[in-house]
């Protein structure tokens, strides 16, 4: 495979110390003089390039940016509150609304979070599909964050390229499941269908053409002097600036933690698969670019894993009959599974009192669901811990001492999809 | 070099005297200041329509060749192969509502549409598109060439002022900024072409490449130098910062709507041909060439120009305004004084 690897663009960093990159960090930062007047500046909520409704009114000392206030919540559908008169099985399609860029992995995060709380099994296979589910999640995120992140420093083409590419993880997606952006592919307990004849050889295809594409891109990008000069130094957000704020993800990777709930907490099939962590140690843009495309040749790799070892067996939980759906071949055909069918849309799940917080590595970072239980077959109380929240909250500390020019580009590398923060 | 053209190349029907209309004093139009406003007018418009025929044509090219480039058809339904989008497109943006903000000063936000196409299509006065053929060849036609198009830069600092919203004032403030920052580069690199000709004017650059050899190989530098600065100057990738779309939306012309803002687009578009088709006379020979008329060798040259610049915007990103400012002042501007030099050495071997 035609890794990146291959394609060394910078030799290999030594590891930095926290002292080495708040210097660092202080040093790229600018200087504002003390007696100047501000410019007040909108960016957003309808700005071209804040990757969503979100705004970001920023004061300027000319192009430098010294105060900013951010605002959420233009996207806010009350999603935790309807989780509140909903069964735990119809809430799950509205957790394709939080990041819908990556809806699969969100499905995935709540029904952990429920199977936590009910305490059943996920069968084998249909945790190896999650597993598959959440990398192809991965993957097309990370092409459409590549893509909006380059034309963010102006560069139109690299956009149009990242999204034929990108086709192809949605075309697998609609073969899968129908859909090709909120998937609602996931049920409590596995998957809402097996994988339909000749997917696994399509996927098999794409997964082992992407990373010839990927290191196109890397050629393409890599290899951009501008590119180069406008991402690398900028946008210096420390670990502990990391750990303070609760950026996760690629971002805190980038910093020189490695910390990846699917190798620190393993879910769904990861402990079965071997991949790296994508680590890089400078916590700047062109580090979150680095860390994202390793992230991406791993996803290839862990799927293509995932498709050889792919065991057989039910894709969702048959033996939890109160709390699970029946597979919708039985329902047809046997009277027992007609009833759990229609028990599990109308009245829900059996689910014990009690709860629960289950966090799993979406794309964009660490995406925590927190459920308690009054023991009704809807829950009390639901909480999301979404990742763009916390990204979106560390804004002010990214952009200060930064240039006007560079807070979109900074804004989009710490990858931010509104959806997911205003729930 | 021997050249035997007709003698309607020569421009000198630009008087209308050749007309010999029985009822036309012809002389009359030299004769009164308001004869000469009159023909003043009439090659205006000529110019203008000429200018506007061509932006359209190169919108339409950069179109087509940017869908290539990004994989896609580009306009396919207006025309056979979307020729007539650009007419179009024209057409929406002359009835559109014109919408001024209300806090906007009337006469300057009007006035700076008309201060960024006329300077444009000034210039084109002095284009030499054949060999002999320029519409006026002044005998500081470089010169001109240089001054006013600068102008320019004035109706880009009145558009963001008189917008009174920041993003087109940041956008305004730029603009100017790197206006007058690559200016100085340029003008030094074209001042090397005239140190080799020795003339200013458009139709004596022509005679000297046609008596030696084009500029561009006695001074590649220059070249490199105008192109760089060329595209600075006229907001293009990667130096489309006054505009940057991901930061101020739309810099200096966010405020603007319809027939204004498509002054604009045309001022853009007119400053970037006629700063190829001029690219092409100082050190691609203008309309020198073999067997074909000059006036298409001109076109052709002019045509490959404005390909590489087209080619160009689709493929870089942008740089940033301090990373701009440096390469002008630390990189450029040395580059252009050691080029002075080197062409004075040029100018020693070759002449």
């Amino acid at each position: 495979m035609a890794g990146h690897e291959s394609h060394p663009t910078a030799p290999p960093k030594p590891r930095a110390t926290p002292e080495e990159m708040r210097e660092r960090k202080r040093l790229s930062r600018q200087r504002v003089s003390d007696d100047s007047e501000f410019i007040t500046v909108s960016m957003g909520p309808q700005h071209p390039s804040t990757h969503g409704v979100y705004q970001a009114v920023v004061d300027l000392d000319g192009e430098i940016v010294v105060n900013t206030r951010p605002s959420i919540g233009n996207l806010h559908r009350g999603v935790e509150k309807l989780a509140e008169v909903k069964s735990y099985h119809r809430f799950l399609p509205l957790t394709d609304r939080l990041d819908y860029i990556s809806s699969f992995a969100m499905n995935h995060a709540y029904a952990e979070a429920v199977e936590k709380l009910m305490d059943i099994e996920v069968p084998r296979r249909a945790r190896y599909i999650r597993t598959i589910g959440d990398e192809l999640c991965r993957l097309s995120n990370h092409l459409l964050w590549l893509g909006v992140h380059v034309m963010d420093f102006g560069a139109q083409t690299f956009f149009l390229i990242c999204f034929r590419d990108r086709e192809y993880v949605l075309d697998l997606w609609e073969m899968l499941c129908g859909a090709r952006l909120t998937h609602s592919y996931a049920r409590i307990g596995g998957v809402a269908a097996d994988l339909p004849d000749g997917w696994v050889e399509k996927c098999r295809a794409a997964m082992e053409f992407m990373p010839r594409r990927l290191a196109e891109y890397q050629r393409l990008v890599e290899k951009n002097r501008i590119f180069l000069k406008r991402t690398q130094g900028i946008g210096i957000f420390t670990q502990e600036d990391c750990v303070a704020w609760r950026v996760t993800g690629p971002s805190l990777r980038a910093t020189g933690m490695e910390r990846d709930l699917r190798k620190t907490e393993p879910y769904a099939a990861y402990d079965e698969v071997d991949f790296d962590v994508a680590v890089e140690y400078d916590a700047d843009v062109y580090s979150r670019y680095l860390v994202r495309m390793k992230e991406m040749y791993e996803s290839c790799k862990i799927i293509l894993q995932c498709l050889d070892q792919l065991p057989e067996g039910d894709y969702i939980n048959q033996d939890a009959a109160s709390q699970t759906f029946p597979r919708k071949k039985r329902v047809m055909r046997d009277s027992a599974a007609m009833v759990q069918d229609f028990m599990q849309t109308f009245r829900g799940p059996k689910v014990p009192k009690g709860e629960v917080y289950k966090a799993i590595e979406v794309p964009k970072g660490e995406m925590g669901v927190y459920i308690v239980s009054d023991g009704t077959s809807i829950p009390q109380r639901l909480h999301l811990v979404t990742p763009t929240f916390y990204h979106c909250q560390a804004t002010p500390a990214l952009f200060e001492g930064e240039m006007i020019s560079d807070v979109v580009g900074i804004f989009g590398s710490v990858d931010i999809v509104l959806g997911d923060s205003d729930r | 070099m021997e050249v035997n053209w007709p003698d309607w190349l020569n421009f000198d029907w630009l008087d209308l005297g050749w007309l010999e209309l029985p009822w036309v004093d012809t002389n009359w139009f030299h004769d009164n200041w308001y004869g000469l406003l009159l023909l003043g007018f009439f090659w205006g418009v000529v110019v203008f329509t000429m200018v506007g025929a061509l932006t359209a044509v190169y919108v339409y090219v950069e179109r087509k060749v940017s869908a290539r480039i990004q994989g896609r058809l580009g306009p396919m339904e207006t025309g056979p192969h979307g020729l007539l989008q650009t007419l179009v497109d024209v057409v929406k943006l002359a009835v559109k509502e014109d919408v001024r903000p209300a806090a906007a000063d009337a006469l300057a936000f009007r006035l700076a549409p008309l201060l960024v196409v006329v300077p444009a299509v000034m210039a084109f006065v002095v284009v030499p598109f054949g060999v002999p053929m320029v519409i006026r060849d002044l005998n500081v036609g470089i010169l001109y060439f240089l001054a006013v198009p600068s102008v320019t830069g004035v109706g880009l600092l009145l558009a963001g002022w008189a917008s009174y919203d920041n993003y087109s004032f940041l956008g305004g403030l730029r603009a100017s900024a790197q206006f007058i920052s690559y200016e100085i580069p340029r003008t030094l690199a074209v001042v090397t072409v005239v140190m080799l000709s020795g003339s200013l004017s458009s139709a004596g650059l022509i005679g000297a490449q046609a008596d030696t050899t084009w500029f561009v190989l006695l001074l590649p530098l220059s070249f490199v130098i105008y192109a760089v600065t060329t595209l600075a100057e006229v907001n293009r990738v990667p130096f489309d910062i006054p505009e940057a779309e991901s930061e101020l939306v739309a810099g200096f012309h966010t405020e603007y709507s319809g027939f204004r803002w498509s002054l604009f687009f045309l001022g853009e578009y007119a400053s970037l041909t006629t700063a190829s088709a001029f690219a092409v006379a100082l050190f691609f020979g203008g309309g020198l060439g073999p067997v074909l008329p000059p006036v298409v060798w001109f076109v052709l040259k002019t045509a490959v120009i404005v390909f590489f610049a087209v080619v160009l915007r689709f493929t870089l990103p942008r740089f940033r305004q301090d990373q701009l400012m440096a390469l002008a002042w630390k990189y450029f501007l040395p580059l252009s004084l050691v080029n002075l030099l080197l062409a004075g050495l040029v100018m020693k071997a070759v002449f």
